[in-house]
């Protein structure tokens, strides 16, 4: 990239007040994650009833839960759980989605095209959340049966994505060229195909990620996510639901987070949409 | 008075100078060609004279219409100027109409916007314009959808919804550019009928002085956002004074120096070839509908010839240049490279397809944006995998100094270059693998007229250095004719003509042929080049 197209690429990201929000709510979500690992203000496994169920203080800034655990350490602990089942989700549906979506492109109008995308349609179908719940249901519950869940429901959706914008490229002349050369269309859906549907799959990703996050929260919820003693914002949403009435701090704080980590991925996205968006850029490729 | 006044017209787009004091007029029933290579500022004059201009432009000067400053008034003001007194023709037919509306729909859209007359008054208005369009309702429905119709009859659709008010002044931005020559050659009848029959100014964008040369009055010759040259058409092409003018009316003639070099051997046998398509059937179960797009087409190429096949599209050109380049198999027949079938069993072979390559038209889509020119320019060295890693890297630099680049260039990424550069690096791409036959696929039609003439004397030279052959596929009748030995003209699938390049353009035997080259625009013959 030169230096002139680089230096405009960053000058719309700084721009870009979607973008900026977004990447800095995200930061701080990850940066909360990262430094659990270093220090937590308390050990999230350590019960203190004495002090259960406290509000907001000096000691504990965000307040203690029933157990008197602290419910900024667990709310940076639970983000770890969080991203762990969102990566590994998106994973599992990019991995898989990414190349039949280019497999697909690549035997556009066959058989085989018609049988990838009608069962994409097929998962599509089905309720993600319930399918989710009925393979915990099955399988017992844990945060590795929650990840498989959500995981398998990225599958299409990234397909797709990776199909329609992989068909608009095969028309390309660039695309002939390389025919021409004598490559095969696996070796061009890797090497030409795949890098210009990228921006596509980021942006989607990004929202995938925060739905991912949202299920698996979703998941702790109805305790079919992960397991005590690991925490999980979902389930200290669920934990919290009984003492609402006089501890709304314990509900609120849990419920911030997971609205701020989610709003934060999805103005990112939106905002590496209109950044990626060969319409707005169009003149200057 | 004259009814169009440009007066000392200057535009800076963010500061970035785009036109200095262009002054023009145009008065009532005259034609005005603006002539001028992209980039010259032709179309912004244009677009400065509705309005249109994009964000951040900021206008200086006058434009006067009808005594009116256009840049004075407001957007409210302008949208009732545009379509009622200015009335806009578009170079692409294909996105200038909503696909989702019926051309009745379309044209009525513009009555209804500027006058108070119910929907039926409209659809009548409509269908007067569209007959005036030569695209009678009789024969036309109105409820037909833009894509029903071919590209000629879309841009007819453009120009209806254009006049159905009569505007004062037509603005037409390369309003054949993107048709085939007979079809072009009938729209240009039309723009001038009109012209005449509505006493209406018109502004002629284009880049190609044979389209203006018999139907302008005046011409203005632009170059880098300045009016360098303008005056009465047969003035201009008799006394043209600015170097500028000159060099573009050279280039519009040029041919580049070449010999016939073709040996007797025969290089790419064609034989009987035919490639049908099945269309999808129409009903489930219904009978699957077959489309002969190439019907057994023979010919040959000799070795060190250049071979055009001229035709307009659809005539299934690109089909047989596909099926030559063993990217579809053909149905029946035989195509031989030096002796070899490029296809062997169901596979191409790629020892045979080594020895050509291709060039395409489209200079910005023929590129993987997202990789450097080196691993661009060495991509067909997929086809020879015994060229050792070491020799790749002098091989692309030689290939890019054949071509006129440095070698440099090869680590810049392909947004850098201008359109006849890529043009330059599709070549040098082609040559990587030193084939011997290069496939021209309207390699030259997306240029500028001097970018052009460059590349066809680079081809020239290519040709004699390398030994190259060519087979030069193009719709544009003028170009094939400079760069060719022989050229076959092709409808319908067939090829109905073949012979020396002179012989078929001077004295053109089938029909079809007479057609094309009496359609083709024509600079006047006593141009002072």
């Amino acid at each position: 990239m030169s230096l002139a197209e680089e230096t405009s690429t960053t000058a719309m990201a700084l721009k870009n007040r979607n973008l900026l929000l977004g990447g800095a709510l995200t930061a701080v979500f990850l940066g909360a994650a990262l430094l659990s690992f270093l220090w937590v203000p308390y050990d999230v496994t350590q019960l203190d009833i004495a002090n259960k169920i406290k509000g907001p203080s000096a000691a504990h800034w965000l307040g203690t839960d029933h157990y008197g655990r602290d419910i900024l350490a667990m709310i940076m602990v639970g983000a770890r759980t969080s991203i762990a089942v969102a990566v590994v989700a998106v994973g599992i549906g990019m991995l898989a989605g990414v190349p039949l979506g280019l497999w697909a492109a690549a035997r556009r109008g066959s058989l085989l095209d018609e049988v990838i995308m009608r069962g994409n349609d097929l998962v599509f179908a089905f309720p993600s959340l319930v399918i989710a719940v009925m393979i915990t249901a099955a399988f017992g519950p844990s945060a590795t049966n929650a990840i498989i869940a959500i995981g398998i429901f990225n599958i299409p959706v990234f397909a797709r994505i990776t199909r329609s914008g992989a068909l608009t490229l095969w028309s390309r002349d660039f695309i002939l060229a390389a025919r021409v050369a004598g490559k095969g269309s696996a070796r061009i859906s890797f090497e030409h195909i795949l890098p210009n549907v990228l921006n596509l799959l980021i942006v989607q990703g990004t929202i995938q990620f925060s739905l991912g996050i949202l299920a698996e929260a979703g998941l702790s919820y109805v305790g079919l996510g992960a397991q005590p003693p690991i925490p999980s914002w979902g389930r200290m949403l669920a934990d919290s639901q009984t003492f609402i009435s006089f501890a709304p701090h314990m509900a609120l704080f849990p419920g911030l987070a997971i609205l701020l980590t989610v709003l934060g991925l999805n103005l990112m996205g939106d905002g590496l949409r209109d950044l990626f968006d060969p319409k707005l850029r169009r003149g200057r490729t | 008075m004259s009814l169009l006044d440009i007066r000392n017209l200057s535009l800076s787009i963010h500061g970035a100078p785009i036109l200095h004091e262009v002054s023009l007029t145009l008065a009532r029933g005259d034609i005005l060609g603006v002539i001028g290579e992209s980039g010259s500022g032709k179309s912004m004059t244009a677009f400065a004279t509705m309005q249109l201009l994009p964000e951040g432009a900021v206008p200086e000067g006058e434009v006067l219409l009808d005594g009116v400053d256009i840049l004075s008034r407001s957007e409210r003001e302008m949208c009732q100027i545009r379509g009622r007194d200015i009335g806009m023709v578009f170079q692409e037919p294909m996105t200038a109409l909503n696909p989702l509306k019926t051309i009745g729909d379309q044209v009525a859209e513009t009555v209804l916007l500027h006058e108070k007359v119910s929907r039926g008054v409209a659809q009548e208005r409509a269908a007067e314009a569209l007959t005036r369009a030569e695209l009678p309702p009789e024969k036309f429905p109105m409820s037909r959808y833009p894509h029903e119709l071919s590209g000629g009859q879309r841009q007819r659709v453009v120009i209806a919804m254009a006049i159905a008010l009569r505007p004062k002044l037509l603005i037409a931005d390369e309003p054949t550019t993107a048709l085939d020559v007979t079809t072009q050659a009938q729209i240009l009848t039309l723009l001038k009928k009109l012209v005449k029959e509505d006493g209406m100014a018109m502004m002629m964008i284009t880049h190609d002085l044979a389209v203006v040369a018999d139907m302008a009055d005046h011409i203005a010759i632009m170059q880098k956002g300045r009016v360098v040259e303008e005056g009465p058409t047969a003035q201009i092409f008799r006394q043209m004074q600015h170097p500028y003018s000159k060099a573009l009316l050279a280039a519009s003639t040029h041919a580049p120096e070449r010999s016939d070099e073709s040996q007797e051997d025969p290089l790419l046998e064609v034989r009987q070839v035919r490639r049908t398509y099945t269309l999808p059937a129409k009903k489930l179960f219904g009978a699957r509908r077959q489309i002969e797009a190439v019907k057994g087409v023979s010919f040959t190429l000799k070795r060190g010839e250049s071979l055009g096949l001229v035709g307009e599209s659809g005539c299934g050109k690109s089909t047989l240049t596909r099926a030559i380049l063993g990217l579809e198999e053909v149905q029946s027949g035989e195509i031989l490279l030096d002796g070899e079938p490029v296809f062997t069993g169901h596979k191409p072979n790629d020892v045979v397809r080594r020895k050509m390559q291709v060039v395409f038209q489209d200079p910005y889509g023929s590129f993987n944006p997202r990789h450097k020119v080196a691993r661009l320019v060495a991509e067909p060295f997929h086809l020879t995998p015994d060229v050792p890693r070491a020799e790749r890297e002098d091989r692309i630099a030689e290939a890019l100094t054949a071509v006129g680049l440095t070698p440099g260039d090869a680590h810049k990424y392909i947004h850098e270059f201008s359109g006849g550069q890529r043009q330059r690096i599709a070549i040098a791409r082609a040559l990587i693998t030193r084939p011997e036959l290069i496939l021209l696929d309207e390699a030259v039609s997306a240029l500028d007229v001097q970018v052009r003439a460059q590349i066809l004397d680079l081809l020239a030279d290519l040709s004699k250095r390398y030994g190259l052959s060519y087979l030069f596929i193009s719709h544009d009748l003028s170009v094939v004719r400079t760069i060719t030995d022989r050229v076959m003209v092709m409808k319908s699938g067939e090829i109905v003509e073949e012979g020396p390049t002179e012989q078929v353009f001077d004295t053109p035997a089938h029909s079809y042929t007479q057609a094309l080259v009496a359609a083709a625009p024509r600079l006047p013959d006593d141009v002072a080049a």
